[in-house]
């Protein structure tokens, strides 16, 4: 059975890096969401007259959108695993009424106040994942009841009422900077430090990476892309870095959503975690043959939802300074809809949390680039409506292509 | 007798982007006769009814179709349904929560401006139900009868459309071999009242039982018809056909090098998981021993799978009692994780649903069951992890472009070498094959049998569950006979023929 050309092929050498235009073609989808995004903003950077990528409006960008980021990390999870959760804006109330409640009513300190919350947020998250891992009620069922649940619970809580304000530590979370090092006048400094030397870093770990897998005779992207590629992230990053340091400085919430981002795409494309999960929303059963624990696996990417939610709840709390009966109303929209327009699969197993980050900050550049427009929240709903049947039509048309 | 060709399809060219899947392909079919269509997975077999039933449309393909002598351009199944050509397919297309009436008039309602006339098609499907030997009330839903009895309600489908040439893709597929003669008896029944079949099915036997003439096809060309009234055709010269070569032993052999007892299951009872007053498994013992392959012989429905589910891991079934020793130490087979870290492993019958994450690459499935061995501290060591894919890429020869690539484009048998290379990874001492060559080609059986023998040389113990008994005889040391639920008999391969098998399972029948 041994045929010549199957003893030479053990023996292959690895194969020649491909072009760039054969190159380009395979991973359009991943680099096209990504195009949207430059596309989209310089749209608004032109029609806006350039005030989309004003120092200021970059700040209330970053501030605005980071909560949905944050959550889009956590519902990216749950969508690959092959759930979903529409109880996170409900979720953001009720962790919001109860840090108000703890630190305006009970005067307990944000510190405490916010530790309890990420724990009852995780808490809400097992109680939910409880029924949707061990007894399989699909999770939509289960989640709605806890969306109108949760949101029930806030009105009691709240007496349908505002509480605040917060202590001013408190609100730093939302409205706070990184302090300065030392001063440079009308530049912040530990920004400006951050902006040379993460997108430093983030090059040197690409190119090593690179080096690496050279080493190991695997296939890499062509040298030509390679460079394009860090050459413009790095001016990105640059631009971006400068104009917040010429205003007050990278927000505190930018750093966190910056950690969270990285260590979430760690773990999804680094550990065995990130793989499982991949595996149980691609095939459960195969998953579950294959000695892997799919119901203990599905109650945890709930419970981590259920943190991450908690802690947008706390942010977007902080942010208003003061908890409404409102608040969070509809974000499980924005964040289920951040995950597909990033290219997660509705039927689970595919999804990457970069895409999902893309996605949420296209929809926050087309809220924010329109409000500057001055178009109604009609027009706006319209607009994303389409958007999000545009980027998974555009999907399915790319799918059935290649 | 007068010859009458009913259908003749000329020079027949189907290309899909970057191949060829027919080229230059005629074929053609007499009135009355049942035309069998050989070939390995990927000759082009399928395509070929796909083109004459109309799923790929005239102008879609190169060629000419004469049915009844015309020329004919047909754009849909509905036209060819139309003129009475009706195909089924290998996976089965009736809906699970329908009734059989439902079911067999789908489509084609018995209805008058919307309005469906039950009265009528409940008849009309008892009548059909008659036709093709099937007792069953019409209201029954489809889920609630077995793959055998749904293969009729197939055809009473077909025959409610005043079928004139029924095509059937590997109708006894998933078919035990009682179920399988009544269709093939069906099958020639139909015959004498003047029905054209053609017939694609990877089992020989049943080929030279009913066809009258034999069409092969080899990477999507003729090779050649044959005549079985002609001349006696074995199937050694079919198989010769279909792989261009004298496979002059199905089964590669092996001297069996047989040590101790390696896995042992005692006294194993278990319960279906719905119906909690019915045993699954009852009483069962069986051992295995060092570099030995034991085959699970019995019909479809005698409980093989699901006594091989409920000890890895009490996937299937509860109230489980009895005992699982390895290496003569009782073993923990509570979950599946445990019965691997015990160093069991189940290679399951239905590759596509339970054995692989489709959406996957090649690597990702081939590691899945093994993450420790990729990874320290949970983190995945990719060089670790890409050395291993493909390593056992070349020692099982599985055919793919790359080990990234997805698994869903592969053919049925590397998918299944890719169920077995993720097994092989986890270090069992002993794996459970269930149906393991199921579907695939002649070819790639052989390669399969060569892994099982390649497997116990290196000193694992093998449980080979087949349905297709030329098989276990070839490939096992040992055969245990199952049958509703319990082991029937015991008996070494030298003493074991088809008709022992048969033999202790209707032996065992009639006791009961």
């Amino acid at each position: 059975m041994n045929t010549p050309n199957e003893a030479t092929r053990t023996a292959v050498p690895p194969t020649a890096a491909p072009s760039l235009a054969v190159f380009l073609r395979q991973n359009m989808r991943e680099y096209g969401i990504l195009i949207a995004l430059v596309v989209i903003m310089v749209f608004f950077q032109i029609i806006t007259g350039g005030v989309l990528f004003r120092p200021v409006n970059l700040t209330n960008l970053v501030l605005q959108n980071s909560f949905v980021v944050i959550m889009a990390l956590g519902m990216l999870l749950v969508i690959v695993a092959g759930h979903i959760d529409l109880s996170v804006g409900s979720i953001v109330a009720i962790i919001g009424a109860v840090a108000a409640v703890m630190m305006v009513n009970y005067k307990i300190d944000p510190w405490t106040t916010s530790l309890v919350c990420l724990i009852l947020g995780g808490a809400i998250g097992a109680a939910q994942g409880y029924w949707i891992a061990y007894h399989h009620i699909p999770a939509f069922i289960v989640t709605l009841a806890g969306m109108l649940v949760f949101r029930g619970l806030t009105l009691w809580l709240l007496g349908g009422m505002n509480i605040g304000p917060f202590p001013a530590e408190f609100q730093k979370l939302s409205t706070g900077f990184l302090p300065d090092l030392f001063d440079m006048g009308g530049l912040h400094s530990t920004s400006l430090i951050l902006t040379i030397a993460i997108p430093a870093l983030l090059v040197y770990l690409s190119w090593r990476g690179r080096k690496l897998n050279e080493s190991h005779g695997i296939e890499v992207e062509p040298f030509a892309f390679f460079i394009t590629r860090n050459a413009v992230l790095v001016a990105v990053m640059l631009a971006l870095g400068y104009q917040l340091s010429t205003y007050k400085g990278f927000p505190n919430i930018l750093v966190i959503m910056g950690v969270l981002i990285a260590f979430y795409t760690f773990v999804t494309t680094r550990t065995t975690i990130g793989r499982r999960i991949y595996a149980l929303g691609g095939n459960e059963k195969a998953t579950r043959l294959s000695g892997i624990n799919t119901e203990r696996l599905s109650f945890y990417t709930f419970i981590n939802m259920g943190v991450l939610a908690a802690f947008a709840g706390l942010i977007v709390a902080a942010r208003l300074n003061s908890s409404t009966p409102k608040a969070g109303n509809g974000f499980e929209l924005d964040v289920i809809a951040a995950c597909f327009i990033g290219g997660a699969s509705t039927t689970g197993g595919v999804g990457k949390i970069t895409g999902a980050v893309v996605g949420a900050f296209i929809m926050g550049v087309l809220n924010n680039g329109m409000s500057i427009m001055g178009l109604g929240i009609d027009f706006q709903q319209m607009v994303k409506g389409m958007v999000l049947l545009a980027a998974v039509v555009f999907d399915l048309y790319n799918k059935q292509k290649g | 007798m007068s010859t009458n060709v009913i259908l003749e399809m000329r020079n027949i060219t189907k290309t899909f982007p970057g191949v060829m899947a027919l080229r230059d392909v005629s074929f053609s079919v007499e009135e009355g006769e049942i035309h069998a269509l050989c070939g390995e997975n990927g000759a082009g077999k399928s395509t070929l009814m796909k083109v004459l039933s109309g799923v790929y449309p005239h102008g879609t393909y190169d060629g000419e179709i004469y049915y009844k002598g015309e020329l004919k351009t047909f754009g849909s199944i509905k036209d060819t349904e139309e003129e009475g050509i009706i195909i089924i397919h290998q996976e089965l297309a009736l809906i699970p929560m329908l009734s059989i009436a439902e079911n067999i008039f789908l489509g084609n309602e018995v209805a008058k401006g919307g309005v469906i006339n039950w009265a009528e098609a409940t008849r009309r499907t008892s009548e059909l139900l008659a036709k093709v030997g099937l007792k069953e009330n019409p209201s029954t839903l489809i889920t609630h009868i077995g793959v055998g009895k749904q293969q009729l309600v197939e055809i009473a489908k077909a025959l409610s459309k005043k079928v004139k040439l029924l095509i059937l893709d590997e109708p006894t597929a998933s078919l035990n071999e009682s179920d399988s003669n009544a269709l093939l008896d069906l099958l020639l029944e139909f015959k004498k009242q003047g029905l054209t079949s053609i017939i694609i099915s990877h089992k020989l036997n049943e080929i030279s039982r009913v066809a009258d003439k034999i069409t092969v096809l080899r990477d999507g060309a003729t090779v050649e018809t044959l005549d079985c009234h002609a001349e006696k055709i074995s199937e050694a010269r079919i198989i010769r056909g279909m792989v261009g070569r004298e496979l002059s032993d199905r089964f590669p052999k092996r001297v069996p090098h047989i040590g101790e007892t390696v896995f042992e299951v005692r006294n194993w009872t278990a319960y279906h998981p719905i119906h909690a007053e019915r045993k699954i498994s009852n009483g069962i013992n069986l051992n295995v021993r060092r570099g030995e392959v034991v085959g699970i012989a019995g019909l479809m429905g005698a409980g093989r799978t699901e006594f091989a589910m409920s000890v890895f891991g009490r996937s299937y079934g509860q109230k489980i009692s009895g005992d699982v020793l390895i290496n003569g130490k009782p073993a923990d087979v509570s979950t599946v994780e445990r019965a691997i870290k015990s160093g069991l492993a189940y290679v399951t019958e239905d590759r596509k649903q339970l054995g692989l994450v489709l959406i996957n690459n090649v690597m990702h499935n081939n590691t899945l069951a093994n993450h420790k061995g990729i990874s320290k501290n949970l983190i995945i060591d990719e060089y670790i992890e890409r050395k291993a894919a493909n390593e056992y890429r070349d020692k099982l020869r599985i055919r793919t472009p790359s080990i990234y690539q997805d698994v869903v484009n592969l053919s049925g048998g590397n998918q299944q070498k890719v169920v077995l290379a993720k097994w092989l990874f986890a270090n069992p001492d002993v794996l459970i094959l269930d149906e393991p060559t199921r579907g695939i080609d002649v070819g790639a059986k052989y390669e399969i049998y060569t892994i099982v023998n390649d497997l116990v040389a290196a000193g694992k113990a093998v449980i080979f569950i087949s349905s297709e008994m030329p098989e276990l005889l070839g490939t096992c040391d040992r055969i245990y006979v199952m049958n509703e639920g319990a082991i029937v008999a015991e008996m070494p391969v030298a003493e074991a023929s088809q008709e022992n098998i048969m033999g202790a399972i209707m032996r065992s029948g009639e006791k009961v």
